[in-house]
């Protein structure tokens, strides 16, 4: 059971993620992402990861890609010719990051299986993380705050109309 | 209880994808998607191992990723907006002038 459903929303995760970068519209792509947020929120409730779960599908597939989808509808991206181009450098880079991706691949299956296969779930409920993140990573919780004031205010000052 | 390789697969795949969308995309906006693509591949990276190691920290980790992630749209689609204004383009070719 398990098995299946891990399979089921990795499945789905991938084809969505090939959907990404195959369509040729902008707006297919951020659909397809849209999915593919969702099947990987799917596999963090598999991990009995549900808080981080939850804030993808509210930041990430709520948020953020409303917002990609705002831009996209705004600037109507469709109007202009955006093909792939793969020129003649593609013969080249292909080879070499089939052979990058192997490498990754060899690195993910050789890693020591002994020490990871019967754990212990961590607590991961909001409790819990609450209180990590305002004991041992309050300094970065803090800095996080500066960092999205700081965006706020980039993203104000760009948009403006005379830049 | 599935091995952790299988979501380590799962996550350098996607992650490959994404790789694969940037460097061959050439408008900026999609190529913004694949960074987003990217970002959520190492984030079920951390999560498998926070899982697997019965650590609370991979998952801190990737709230933090999640705000850099908003913060890094909110900031790159303001750019992406500028851009189109001043150049009546996507196409990243055509934004080249500091390239060289």
């Amino acid at each position: 059971m398990a098995f299946l459903f891990f399979y089921l929303f990795a499945a789905v995760a991938l084809l969505s993620a090939f959907s990404v970068i195959l369509q040729k519209k902008a707006m297919s792509s951020a659909l397809s992402l849209i999915v593919c947020l969702g099947a990987i929120a799917m596999l963090y409730v598999q991990l009995e990861a549900i808080f981080i779960a939850v804030i993808q599908v509210i930041i990430y597939a709520g948020a953020i890609m409303v917002l990609f989808l705002f831009v996209i509808m705004l600037l109507d991206p469709a109007s202009e010719k955006l093909a792939a181009s793969l020129k003649g450098l593609a013969y080249i880079a292909a080879p070499l990051g089939i052979l990058l991706a192997i490498l990754f691949f060899q690195a993910s299956l050789a890693y020591h299986p002994l020490a990871l296969e019967a754990s212990k779930a961590a607590p991961s409920d909001i409790s819990s993380i609450g209180m990590q993140l305002f004991s041992n990573y309050l300094l970065p919780f803090e800095v996080t705050s500066i960092l999205v004031l700081v965006a706020v205010m980039g993203a104000v000052v760009l948009a403006k109309k005379k830049l | 209880m599935i091995p952790v390789q299988h979501y380590l697969v799962v996550a350098a795949a996607l992650f490959f994808i994404g790789v694969v969308g940037v460097l061959t995309k050439r408008n900026v906006i999609t190529m913004f998607m694949c960074i987003e693509l990217m970002l959520n591949a190492v984030n079920l990276t951390f999560i498998a191992f926070s899982r697997y190691l019965g650590k609370l920290d991979g998952q801190i980790f990737v709230f933090f990723v999640m705000t850099v992630a908003a913060a890094e749209a909110a900031v790159g689609l303001a750019i992406i907006v500028a851009l189109y204004r001043n150049r009546e383009t996507l196409n990243v070719d055509n934004a080249s002038s500091m390239k060289w």
